[in-house]
Protein backbone atom coordinates (compact mmCIF):
# COMPACT_ATOMS: atom_id res chain seq x y z
CA UNK A 1 0.00 0.00 0.00
CA UNK A 2 1.68 3.47 -0.61
CA UNK A 3 1.41 6.50 0.90
CA UNK A 4 -1.11 7.80 -1.25
CA UNK A 5 -3.54 5.07 -0.93
CA UNK A 6 -2.92 5.82 3.10
CA UNK A 7 -6.60 6.63 4.46
CA UNK A 8 -6.82 8.02 7.39
CA UNK A 9 -6.41 12.12 8.15
CA UNK A 10 -3.27 13.02 9.02
CA UNK A 11 -1.51 10.09 10.07
CA UNK A 12 1.14 8.64 8.24
CA UNK A 13 1.74 4.86 7.77
CA UNK A 14 5.29 4.74 8.02
CA UNK A 15 5.82 0.51 8.27
CA UNK A 16 3.62 0.15 5.11
CA UNK A 17 5.93 2.60 3.05
CA UNK A 18 8.66 0.75 3.85
CA UNK A 19 6.98 -1.86 2.07
CA UNK A 20 8.98 -3.25 -1.35
CA UNK A 21 5.30 -2.25 -2.97
CA UNK A 22 5.78 1.32 -2.23
CA UNK A 23 5.08 3.18 -5.44
CA UNK A 24 2.21 4.48 -6.17
CA UNK A 25 0.06 2.77 -8.42
CA UNK A 26 0.20 5.57 -11.14
CA UNK A 27 3.84 4.66 -11.88
CA UNK A 28 3.42 2.20 -14.89
CA UNK A 29 4.81 4.66 -17.45
CA UNK A 30 7.98 4.13 -19.09
CA UNK A 31 9.70 7.37 -19.22
CA UNK A 32 10.10 10.10 -16.57
CA UNK A 33 7.34 13.02 -17.34
CA UNK A 34 10.09 15.76 -16.39
CA UNK A 35 13.76 14.54 -16.38
CA UNK A 36 15.87 17.71 -14.93
CA UNK A 37 19.79 17.45 -15.96
CA UNK A 38 22.09 19.39 -14.33
CA UNK A 39 20.17 22.79 -13.67
CA UNK A 40 22.26 25.28 -12.71
CA UNK A 41 21.33 28.96 -11.74
CA UNK A 42 23.47 31.93 -10.50
CA UNK A 43 22.88 35.27 -9.28
CA UNK A 44 26.06 37.47 -10.43
CA UNK A 45 28.89 35.49 -8.05
CA UNK A 46 26.60 33.63 -5.95
CA UNK A 47 25.32 30.37 -6.32
CA UNK A 48 21.27 29.79 -6.61
CA UNK A 49 20.87 26.07 -7.25
CA UNK A 50 23.88 24.16 -8.65
CA UNK A 51 24.12 20.62 -10.64
CA UNK A 52 20.43 19.59 -9.84
CA UNK A 53 19.81 16.26 -11.64
CA UNK A 54 16.34 14.19 -10.76
CA UNK A 55 13.72 12.35 -12.44
CA UNK A 56 10.17 12.90 -11.84
CA UNK A 57 8.05 9.80 -12.64
CA UNK A 58 4.05 9.97 -13.58
CA UNK A 59 1.92 10.23 -10.41
CA UNK A 60 4.80 10.72 -8.22
CA UNK A 61 5.50 13.61 -5.55
CA UNK A 62 8.70 14.93 -5.33
CA UNK A 63 9.01 16.96 -1.85
CA UNK A 64 12.20 19.56 -2.33
CA UNK A 65 13.11 20.53 1.70
CA UNK A 66 16.15 23.08 2.89
CA UNK A 67 16.10 26.25 5.08
CA UNK A 68 15.71 29.35 3.71
CA UNK A 69 18.21 30.46 0.74
CA UNK A 70 18.79 26.87 0.07
CA UNK A 71 17.66 27.57 -2.96
CA UNK A 72 14.15 25.45 -3.23
CA UNK A 73 12.15 28.21 -4.84
CA UNK A 74 15.26 28.99 -7.41
CA UNK A 75 15.00 25.57 -8.73
CA UNK A 76 11.26 25.87 -8.77
CA UNK A 77 11.10 28.77 -10.81
CA UNK A 78 13.63 27.52 -13.03
CA UNK A 79 11.44 24.32 -13.46
CA UNK A 80 8.62 26.22 -13.86
CA UNK A 81 9.86 28.54 -16.73
CA UNK A 82 9.61 31.57 -14.48
CA UNK A 83 13.52 31.71 -14.38
CA UNK A 84 16.09 31.39 -16.99
CA UNK A 85 18.81 28.81 -15.42
CA UNK A 86 21.97 29.49 -17.13
CA UNK A 87 22.66 26.05 -17.55
CA UNK A 88 21.15 22.49 -17.89
CA UNK A 89 18.16 20.85 -19.62
CA UNK A 90 14.58 20.20 -18.57
CA UNK A 91 12.73 17.68 -20.53
CA UNK A 92 8.99 17.27 -20.08
CA UNK A 93 7.25 14.58 -21.37
CA UNK A 94 4.38 16.45 -24.10
CA UNK A 95 1.50 14.73 -24.95
CA UNK A 96 2.04 15.34 -28.62
CA UNK A 97 5.59 15.52 -28.75
CA UNK A 98 7.14 13.74 -25.91
CA UNK A 99 9.73 14.76 -23.97
CA UNK A 100 10.89 18.43 -24.73
CA UNK A 101 13.43 20.87 -23.27
CA UNK A 102 11.25 23.62 -22.13
CA UNK A 103 14.09 25.88 -21.98
CA UNK A 104 14.50 25.82 -25.40
CA UNK A 105 10.67 26.12 -25.80
CA UNK A 106 9.01 29.00 -27.69
CA UNK A 107 7.39 31.74 -25.39
CA UNK A 108 4.21 31.11 -26.65
CA UNK A 109 4.69 27.39 -26.33
CA UNK A 110 6.12 27.67 -23.07
CA UNK A 111 3.01 29.76 -22.27
CA UNK A 112 0.08 27.17 -23.69
CA UNK A 113 1.87 24.31 -21.34
CA UNK A 114 1.91 26.37 -18.00
CA UNK A 115 -1.76 26.62 -18.51
CA UNK A 116 -2.35 23.57 -19.62
CA UNK A 117 -0.24 20.64 -18.45
CA UNK A 118 1.00 22.40 -15.86
CA UNK A 119 -0.19 23.99 -12.30
CA UNK A 120 1.51 26.53 -10.44
CA UNK A 121 0.68 27.04 -6.27
CA UNK A 122 2.35 30.15 -4.87
CA UNK A 123 2.94 30.31 -1.60
CA UNK A 124 0.93 33.51 -1.35
CA UNK A 125 -2.50 33.16 -3.03
CA UNK A 126 -2.42 36.88 -3.86
CA UNK A 127 0.23 36.18 -6.42
CA UNK A 128 -1.87 33.24 -7.99
CA UNK A 129 -5.19 34.24 -8.25
CA UNK A 130 -6.76 37.93 -9.71
CA UNK A 131 -8.28 39.97 -6.67
CA UNK A 132 -10.08 41.90 -8.33
CA UNK A 133 -12.32 38.69 -10.62
CA UNK A 134 -14.25 36.78 -8.90
CA UNK A 135 -13.99 33.07 -7.87
CA UNK A 136 -15.62 31.57 -11.27
CA UNK A 137 -13.74 33.87 -13.61
CA UNK A 138 -10.49 32.60 -11.70
CA UNK A 139 -11.12 29.44 -11.77
CA UNK A 140 -12.23 29.63 -15.65
CA UNK A 141 -9.30 32.14 -17.23
CA UNK A 142 -7.48 29.14 -17.89
CA UNK A 143 -10.72 27.37 -19.88
CA UNK A 144 -10.69 30.57 -21.24
CA UNK A 145 -7.39 31.14 -22.24
CA UNK A 146 -7.24 27.98 -24.30
CA UNK A 147 -10.46 28.88 -26.42
CA UNK A 148 -13.64 28.22 -24.42
CA UNK A 149 -15.65 30.87 -25.47
CA UNK A 150 -19.42 28.94 -24.10
CA UNK A 151 -20.45 30.84 -20.83
CA UNK A 152 -22.06 28.28 -19.47
CA UNK A 153 -19.95 25.72 -19.94
CA UNK A 154 -17.01 27.53 -18.32
CA UNK A 155 -19.53 28.35 -15.44
CA UNK A 156 -20.31 24.77 -14.79
CA UNK A 157 -16.63 23.87 -14.86
CA UNK A 158 -16.00 26.24 -12.38
CA UNK A 159 -18.65 25.29 -10.18
CA UNK A 160 -18.02 21.93 -10.92
CA UNK A 161 -14.38 22.72 -9.51
CA UNK A 162 -15.48 24.87 -6.67
CA UNK A 163 -17.38 22.27 -5.40
CA UNK A 164 -14.21 19.63 -5.42
CA UNK A 165 -12.05 22.44 -3.84
CA UNK A 166 -14.80 22.63 -0.69
CA UNK A 167 -16.12 26.19 -1.72
CA UNK A 168 -19.73 26.75 -1.27
CA UNK A 169 -20.59 27.15 -5.06
CA UNK A 170 -22.95 30.10 -3.77
CA UNK A 171 -19.70 31.99 -3.54
CA UNK A 172 -18.68 31.52 -7.30
CA UNK A 173 -19.68 35.45 -8.03
CA UNK A 174 -17.71 36.43 -5.15
CA UNK A 175 -14.46 38.05 -5.34
CA UNK A 176 -11.42 36.55 -3.38
CA UNK A 177 -11.10 39.16 -1.44
CA UNK A 178 -13.82 38.33 0.71
CA UNK A 179 -12.19 34.46 1.18
CA UNK A 180 -10.27 33.71 4.53
CA UNK A 181 -6.85 32.50 3.74
CA UNK A 182 -7.42 28.91 3.48
CA UNK A 183 -10.35 29.55 0.84
CA UNK A 184 -7.87 31.47 -1.44
CA UNK A 185 -5.15 28.99 -1.12
CA UNK A 186 -8.30 26.30 -2.39
CA UNK A 187 -9.82 29.08 -4.89
CA UNK A 188 -5.99 29.15 -6.21
CA UNK A 189 -5.61 25.33 -6.22
CA UNK A 190 -9.34 25.03 -8.08
CA UNK A 191 -8.13 27.76 -10.59
CA UNK A 192 -4.61 25.51 -11.79
CA UNK A 193 -5.64 22.45 -11.53
CA UNK A 194 -9.35 23.45 -13.92
CA UNK A 195 -7.59 22.47 -17.16
CA UNK A 196 -6.65 18.94 -15.97
CA UNK A 197 -2.54 19.37 -15.52
CA UNK A 198 0.04 16.33 -15.25
CA UNK A 199 2.45 18.23 -13.31
CA UNK A 200 1.92 21.26 -10.73
CA UNK A 201 4.96 23.05 -8.69
CA UNK A 202 3.88 23.85 -5.07
CA UNK A 203 5.80 26.62 -3.78
CA UNK A 204 4.96 26.40 -0.03
CA UNK A 205 1.16 25.42 -0.26
CA UNK A 206 0.42 25.68 3.14
CA UNK A 207 2.56 28.40 4.04
CA UNK A 208 0.84 31.34 6.03
CA UNK A 209 -2.38 29.05 7.32
CA UNK A 210 -2.91 27.93 10.44
CA UNK A 211 -2.26 23.96 11.50
CA UNK A 212 -6.47 23.39 11.21
CA UNK A 213 -6.66 25.14 7.94
CA UNK A 214 -3.04 23.06 6.62
CA UNK A 215 -4.45 19.79 7.78
CA UNK A 216 -7.33 20.11 5.90
CA UNK A 217 -5.74 22.13 2.93
CA UNK A 218 -3.35 18.88 2.32
CA UNK A 219 -6.25 16.23 2.93
CA UNK A 220 -7.65 18.22 -0.01
CA UNK A 221 -4.21 17.95 -1.91
CA UNK A 222 -3.69 14.54 -1.52
CA UNK A 223 -6.81 13.36 -2.52
CA UNK A 224 -6.85 15.39 -5.96
CA UNK A 225 -3.27 14.29 -6.74
CA UNK A 226 -4.13 10.57 -6.25
CA UNK A 227 -7.68 11.33 -7.89
CA UNK A 228 -6.06 13.22 -11.10
CA UNK A 229 -2.57 10.96 -11.23
CA UNK A 230 -1.15 14.08 -10.89
CA UNK A 231 3.10 14.18 -10.33
CA UNK A 232 4.00 17.68 -8.31
CA UNK A 233 7.06 19.29 -7.08
CA UNK A 234 6.54 20.29 -3.69
CA UNK A 235 8.95 22.55 -1.87
CA UNK A 236 8.58 23.30 1.27
CA UNK A 237 10.38 23.56 5.05
CA UNK A 238 7.69 21.87 6.43
CA UNK A 239 8.70 18.37 6.67
CA UNK A 240 5.28 17.25 8.48
CA UNK A 241 3.92 18.61 5.22
CA UNK A 242 5.72 16.51 2.93
CA UNK A 243 5.99 13.64 5.23
CA UNK A 244 2.29 13.47 4.25
CA UNK A 245 2.31 14.23 0.80
CA UNK A 246 5.81 13.40 -0.68
CA UNK A 247 6.85 10.00 -2.29
CA UNK A 248 10.59 11.09 -2.60
CA UNK A 249 12.34 13.76 -1.16
CA UNK A 250 15.15 16.05 -1.90
CA UNK A 251 17.43 17.99 0.67
CA UNK A 252 19.06 21.17 -0.13
CA UNK A 253 21.71 23.23 1.03
CA UNK A 254 23.46 25.94 -0.14
CA UNK A 255 22.01 25.66 -3.64
CA UNK A 256 23.17 21.96 -3.55
CA UNK A 257 21.58 18.47 -3.17
CA UNK A 258 22.97 17.13 0.02
CA UNK A 259 20.24 13.98 0.21
CA UNK A 260 17.71 12.52 -1.64
CA UNK A 261 15.73 9.19 -1.07
CA UNK A 262 12.11 8.09 -0.27
CA UNK A 263 10.24 10.50 2.17
CA UNK A 264 10.68 8.47 4.97
CA UNK A 265 14.02 7.00 4.75
CA UNK A 266 15.14 10.43 4.52
CA UNK A 267 13.15 11.42 7.88
CA UNK A 268 13.42 8.08 9.54
CA UNK A 269 17.43 7.64 8.79
CA UNK A 270 19.00 10.86 7.89
CA UNK A 271 22.27 10.14 6.41
CA UNK A 272 23.59 13.57 5.55
CA UNK A 273 24.91 15.89 8.84
CA UNK A 274 22.46 18.85 7.26
CA UNK A 275 19.80 16.38 7.02
CA UNK A 276 20.31 15.10 10.94
CA UNK A 277 20.08 18.50 12.01
CA UNK A 278 16.80 19.39 10.01
CA UNK A 279 15.16 16.23 11.00
CA UNK A 280 16.06 16.72 14.59
CA UNK A 281 14.91 19.99 14.09
CA UNK A 282 11.58 19.47 14.18
CA UNK A 283 8.96 20.96 17.41
CA UNK A 284 7.42 17.80 19.03
CA UNK A 285 4.21 19.15 20.25
CA UNK B 1 -6.81 82.41 -44.32
CA UNK B 2 -4.49 80.35 -41.93
CA UNK B 3 -2.35 82.08 -39.51
CA UNK B 4 0.84 82.58 -40.70
CA UNK B 5 2.72 82.10 -37.76
CA UNK B 6 2.57 78.58 -38.13
CA UNK B 7 3.06 76.01 -40.23
CA UNK B 8 0.57 74.35 -42.34
CA UNK B 9 -1.75 72.29 -39.64
CA UNK B 10 0.28 73.47 -36.76
CA UNK B 11 2.60 71.14 -36.59
CA UNK B 12 5.97 71.11 -38.13
CA UNK B 13 7.03 68.87 -40.84
CA UNK B 14 9.05 66.80 -39.01
CA UNK B 15 6.65 65.60 -36.35
CA UNK B 16 4.21 65.09 -39.20
CA UNK B 17 6.81 62.70 -41.19
CA UNK B 18 7.25 60.70 -37.61
CA UNK B 19 3.62 60.81 -37.10
CA UNK B 20 2.85 59.85 -40.57
CA UNK B 21 5.45 56.85 -39.94
CA UNK B 22 3.35 55.63 -37.06
CA UNK B 23 0.13 55.59 -38.93
CA UNK B 24 1.56 53.94 -41.95
CA UNK B 25 3.01 51.21 -39.44
CA UNK B 26 -0.28 51.08 -37.49
CA UNK B 27 -2.08 50.41 -41.01
CA UNK B 28 0.63 47.90 -42.17
CA UNK B 29 -0.50 45.76 -38.76
CA UNK B 30 -4.28 46.23 -38.18
CA UNK B 31 -5.01 47.15 -34.49
CA UNK B 32 -1.62 47.01 -33.33
CA UNK B 33 -0.58 50.10 -30.81
CA UNK B 34 2.05 51.74 -32.40
CA UNK B 35 4.48 54.25 -29.82
CA UNK B 36 4.69 57.51 -31.22
CA UNK B 37 6.44 61.04 -30.03
CA UNK B 38 3.10 62.77 -28.92
CA UNK B 39 3.70 66.47 -28.96
CA UNK B 40 2.41 69.06 -26.42
CA UNK B 41 -0.53 70.43 -28.28
CA UNK B 42 -2.60 73.63 -27.23
CA UNK B 43 -5.37 72.19 -25.57
CA UNK B 44 -5.23 69.93 -22.36
CA UNK B 45 -4.85 66.60 -23.09
CA UNK B 46 -8.04 64.66 -23.54
CA UNK B 47 -9.40 67.02 -25.57
CA UNK B 48 -8.01 65.00 -28.46
CA UNK B 49 -4.52 65.54 -28.47
CA UNK B 50 -4.05 62.45 -30.31
CA UNK B 51 -6.58 63.17 -32.51
CA UNK B 52 -5.77 66.55 -33.64
CA UNK B 53 -1.80 65.20 -34.03
CA UNK B 54 -3.26 62.68 -36.40
CA UNK B 55 -5.31 64.78 -38.32
CA UNK B 56 -2.80 67.43 -38.44
CA UNK B 57 -0.57 64.78 -40.12
CA UNK B 58 -2.53 63.32 -42.72
CA UNK B 59 -4.46 66.52 -43.75
CA UNK B 60 -3.72 68.20 -47.25
CA UNK B 61 -5.34 71.83 -48.10
CA UNK B 62 -7.80 70.41 -49.99
CA UNK B 63 -9.26 68.57 -47.52
CA UNK B 64 -13.12 68.97 -46.28
CA UNK B 65 -13.18 68.72 -42.74
CA UNK B 66 -15.95 67.69 -40.33
CA UNK B 67 -15.53 67.32 -36.33
CA UNK B 68 -17.90 65.69 -34.19
CA UNK B 69 -17.98 65.46 -30.26
CA UNK B 70 -20.25 62.57 -29.06
CA UNK B 71 -22.28 62.43 -32.51
CA UNK B 72 -22.66 66.24 -32.31
CA UNK B 73 -20.81 68.87 -34.31
CA UNK B 74 -21.51 71.76 -31.93
CA UNK B 75 -20.27 70.96 -28.71
CA UNK B 76 -17.15 72.37 -27.13
CA UNK B 77 -14.91 69.77 -28.03
CA UNK B 78 -15.95 70.07 -31.77
CA UNK B 79 -16.05 73.92 -32.42
CA UNK B 80 -12.90 74.52 -30.90
CA UNK B 81 -11.14 71.14 -32.86
CA UNK B 82 -12.92 72.63 -35.76
CA UNK B 83 -11.57 76.31 -35.65
CA UNK B 84 -8.10 75.32 -34.60
CA UNK B 85 -7.88 73.63 -38.12
CA UNK B 86 -9.45 76.65 -39.86
CA UNK B 87 -7.00 78.97 -38.37
CA UNK B 88 -4.03 76.65 -38.37
CA UNK B 89 -4.25 74.98 -41.84
CA UNK B 90 -6.93 77.21 -43.75
CA UNK B 91 -8.60 74.35 -44.34
CA UNK B 92 -12.66 74.05 -45.66
CA UNK B 93 -15.32 72.32 -42.98
CA UNK B 94 -18.76 71.20 -43.00
CA UNK B 95 -20.95 69.56 -40.73
CA UNK B 96 -22.13 67.50 -43.68
CA UNK B 97 -20.99 63.60 -43.24
CA UNK B 98 -21.21 63.37 -46.88
CA UNK B 99 -18.99 65.94 -48.01
CA UNK B 100 -16.22 65.75 -45.76
CA UNK B 101 -13.16 63.96 -46.62
CA UNK B 102 -11.41 63.75 -43.20
CA UNK B 103 -13.78 63.45 -40.02
CA UNK B 104 -12.22 63.78 -36.62
CA UNK B 105 -14.52 62.27 -34.28
CA UNK B 106 -15.09 61.73 -30.16
CA UNK B 107 -16.75 59.04 -29.45
CA UNK B 108 -19.06 57.96 -32.12
CA UNK B 109 -19.23 56.95 -35.74
CA UNK B 110 -21.51 58.68 -37.93
CA UNK B 111 -24.64 57.38 -38.97
CA UNK B 112 -24.20 58.19 -42.82
CA UNK B 113 -22.26 55.21 -44.28
CA UNK B 114 -18.75 56.47 -44.58
CA UNK B 115 -16.93 56.23 -48.10
CA UNK B 116 -13.60 55.16 -49.61
CA UNK B 117 -12.47 58.84 -50.26
CA UNK B 118 -12.76 59.18 -46.37
CA UNK B 119 -10.53 58.99 -43.47
CA UNK B 120 -12.22 58.96 -39.81
CA UNK B 121 -9.68 59.91 -37.06
CA UNK B 122 -11.00 58.82 -33.87
CA UNK B 123 -9.70 60.65 -30.23
CA UNK B 124 -8.60 57.78 -27.87
CA UNK B 125 -8.32 58.23 -24.19
CA UNK B 126 -6.84 54.73 -23.35
CA UNK B 127 -5.59 52.70 -26.34
CA UNK B 128 -5.02 49.25 -24.04
CA UNK B 129 -7.85 47.17 -23.84
CA UNK B 130 -6.56 45.36 -21.38
CA UNK B 131 -5.67 48.01 -19.03
CA UNK B 132 -8.04 47.41 -16.03
CA UNK B 133 -7.07 44.10 -15.79
CA UNK B 134 -3.39 44.56 -16.04
CA UNK B 135 -1.52 47.12 -14.95
CA UNK B 136 1.73 46.18 -16.21
CA UNK B 137 2.58 47.34 -19.71
CA UNK B 138 4.91 44.89 -20.11
CA UNK B 139 2.50 42.32 -19.58
CA UNK B 140 0.13 43.64 -21.73
CA UNK B 141 2.79 43.86 -24.59
CA UNK B 142 3.20 40.77 -24.19
CA UNK B 143 -0.20 39.37 -23.97
CA UNK B 144 -0.58 41.63 -27.34
CA UNK B 145 2.91 39.44 -28.84
CA UNK B 146 1.44 36.33 -27.79
CA UNK B 147 -2.11 36.72 -28.91
CA UNK B 148 -2.64 35.20 -25.36
CA UNK B 149 -6.07 37.25 -24.69
CA UNK B 150 -7.62 35.01 -22.52
CA UNK B 151 -7.88 38.10 -19.80
CA UNK B 152 -10.14 39.49 -22.52
CA UNK B 153 -12.80 37.14 -22.32
CA UNK B 154 -12.42 37.39 -18.28
CA UNK B 155 -13.80 40.28 -18.32
CA UNK B 156 -16.99 39.59 -20.44
CA UNK B 157 -17.22 37.13 -17.97
CA UNK B 158 -17.52 39.14 -14.93
CA UNK B 159 -19.63 41.18 -16.92
CA UNK B 160 -22.21 38.11 -17.41
CA UNK B 161 -21.59 37.06 -13.73
CA UNK B 162 -22.39 40.09 -12.28
CA UNK B 163 -24.72 41.55 -14.56
CA UNK B 164 -26.34 38.47 -16.38
CA UNK B 165 -25.48 40.22 -19.82
CA UNK B 166 -22.26 41.50 -21.45
CA UNK B 167 -23.16 44.81 -19.70
CA UNK B 168 -20.33 46.73 -21.37
CA UNK B 169 -21.75 49.43 -23.76
CA UNK B 170 -18.79 51.34 -24.72
CA UNK B 171 -15.22 50.66 -25.61
CA UNK B 172 -16.73 47.27 -26.02
CA UNK B 173 -12.97 44.95 -27.40
CA UNK B 174 -12.96 43.79 -30.84
CA UNK B 175 -10.58 41.24 -32.42
CA UNK B 176 -9.26 43.19 -35.64
CA UNK B 177 -8.34 40.79 -38.71
CA UNK B 178 -8.21 38.00 -36.53
CA UNK B 179 -4.75 38.86 -35.03
CA UNK B 180 -5.02 41.93 -32.33
CA UNK B 181 -7.57 43.01 -29.64
CA UNK B 182 -8.58 46.46 -29.84
CA UNK B 183 -9.98 48.85 -27.89
CA UNK B 184 -12.40 51.12 -30.54
CA UNK B 185 -11.88 54.01 -28.10
CA UNK B 186 -15.09 55.01 -25.98
CA UNK B 187 -17.40 54.39 -29.10
CA UNK B 188 -20.90 52.85 -27.90
CA UNK B 189 -21.14 49.24 -28.88
CA UNK B 190 -24.12 50.06 -31.43
CA UNK B 191 -21.20 51.42 -32.92
CA UNK B 192 -19.20 48.23 -33.19
CA UNK B 193 -20.49 46.43 -36.24
CA UNK B 194 -19.76 49.74 -38.29
CA UNK B 195 -16.08 49.01 -37.38
CA UNK B 196 -16.39 45.73 -39.41
CA UNK B 197 -15.99 46.27 -43.40
CA UNK B 198 -15.66 49.86 -43.33
CA UNK B 199 -14.41 51.61 -47.00
CA UNK B 200 -13.11 54.57 -45.10
CA UNK B 201 -9.45 54.69 -43.19
CA UNK B 202 -9.79 54.55 -39.68
CA UNK B 203 -7.02 56.22 -37.10
CA UNK B 204 -6.85 56.01 -33.49
CA UNK B 205 -4.69 58.82 -32.07
CA UNK B 206 -3.77 58.69 -28.11
CA UNK B 207 -1.99 61.85 -27.71
CA UNK B 208 -1.65 61.21 -23.71
CA UNK B 209 -0.85 57.63 -23.95
CA UNK B 210 1.52 58.54 -26.74
CA UNK B 211 -0.10 55.69 -29.36
CA UNK B 212 -1.72 55.15 -32.67
CA UNK B 213 -3.42 52.14 -34.34
CA UNK B 214 -5.05 51.87 -37.34
CA UNK B 215 -7.66 50.06 -39.22
CA UNK B 216 -6.93 50.10 -42.85
CA UNK B 217 -10.30 50.09 -45.37
CA UNK B 218 -12.68 46.86 -45.75
CA UNK B 219 -11.05 44.95 -42.42
CA UNK B 220 -12.67 42.52 -40.89
CA UNK B 221 -13.60 43.42 -37.13
CA UNK B 222 -15.26 41.30 -34.84
CA UNK B 223 -16.71 42.14 -31.36
CA UNK B 224 -15.76 39.57 -28.70
CA UNK B 225 -18.39 37.47 -27.38
CA UNK B 226 -19.28 33.78 -25.84
CA UNK B 227 -21.24 31.73 -28.21
CA UNK B 228 -24.41 31.21 -25.62
CA UNK B 229 -24.22 34.91 -25.23
CA UNK B 230 -23.11 37.04 -28.57
CA UNK B 231 -22.76 40.44 -29.14
CA UNK B 232 -25.38 42.64 -29.04
CA UNK B 233 -25.56 45.76 -30.44
CA UNK B 234 -28.15 48.08 -28.17
CA UNK B 235 -29.59 51.06 -28.19
CA UNK B 236 -32.12 53.09 -26.11
CA UNK B 237 -35.78 51.74 -27.53
CA UNK B 238 -37.11 54.63 -28.40
CA UNK B 239 -37.35 56.70 -31.58
CA UNK B 240 -35.85 60.29 -32.01
CA UNK B 241 -38.33 63.05 -30.97
CA UNK B 242 -36.55 65.35 -33.81
CA UNK B 243 -36.77 63.56 -36.92
CA UNK B 244 -38.47 60.14 -36.02
CA UNK B 245 -35.46 57.93 -36.40
CA UNK B 246 -35.99 54.69 -35.09
CA UNK B 247 -32.64 53.02 -36.21
CA UNK B 248 -30.29 56.14 -35.14
CA UNK B 249 -27.94 55.86 -31.86
CA UNK B 250 -30.01 58.31 -29.47
CA UNK B 251 -29.12 60.05 -26.41
CA UNK B 252 -31.32 60.97 -23.53
CA UNK B 253 -31.85 64.13 -22.67
CA UNK B 254 -33.58 65.43 -19.29
CA UNK B 255 -35.99 68.57 -20.54
CA UNK B 256 -37.01 69.29 -16.48
CA UNK B 257 -36.59 68.92 -12.84
CA UNK B 258 -39.89 66.28 -12.88
CA UNK B 259 -38.45 63.72 -14.68
CA UNK B 260 -39.13 64.70 -17.90
CA UNK B 261 -36.81 63.63 -20.92
CA UNK B 262 -36.74 63.21 -24.46
CA UNK B 263 -34.82 60.98 -26.77
CA UNK B 264 -32.56 62.29 -30.06
CA UNK B 265 -30.31 61.57 -32.55
CA UNK B 266 -26.59 61.63 -31.40
CA UNK B 267 -25.91 62.20 -34.70
CA UNK B 268 -26.97 66.09 -35.09
CA UNK B 269 -26.07 66.34 -39.03
CA UNK B 270 -28.09 63.24 -39.67
CA UNK B 271 -30.67 64.13 -37.88
CA UNK B 272 -30.82 67.28 -39.63
CA UNK B 273 -30.74 65.78 -42.82
CA UNK B 274 -33.63 62.83 -41.46
CA UNK B 275 -35.82 65.99 -40.66
CA UNK B 276 -35.33 67.50 -43.77
CA UNK B 277 -36.00 64.68 -45.90
CA UNK B 278 -39.04 63.39 -44.15
CA UNK B 279 -40.76 66.80 -44.28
Amino acid sequence: MSLLDASGGGICHKEEVHASSSLPKHLDSDSPLLSVRSVAKRYGARIGCKDISFDLWPGEVLGVVGESGSGKSTLLGCLSGQLRPDGGEVLFDTRDRGPVDTLRMSEPQRRHLARTDWAFVHQNPRDGLRMGVSAGGNVGERLMATGARHYGRIREAASDWLDRVEIDTGRIDDRPRQFSGGMQQRLQIARNLVSGPRLAFMDEPTGGLDVSVQARLLDLLRGLVRDMGLSAVLVTHDLAVVRLLADRLIVMKDGRVVETGLTDQVLDDPQHGYTQLLVSSVLQV
Amino acid sequence: MSDQAYNFAYLDEDTKRMIRRAILKGIAVPGYQVPFASREMPMPYGWGTGGVQVTAAVMTPEDVLKVIDQGADDTTNAVSIRKFFQRTAGVATTERTSEATMIQTRHRIPETPLTSDQILVYQVPIPEPMRFLEPRETETRRIHALADYGLMQVRLYEDIARHGEIATSYAYPVEVAGRYVMDPSPIPKFDNPKLDDCPAIQLFGAGREQRIYALPPYTHVRSLDFEDHPFRATKADHACAICGSASSYLDEVITDDAGGRMFVCSDTDYCAQNAKGGA
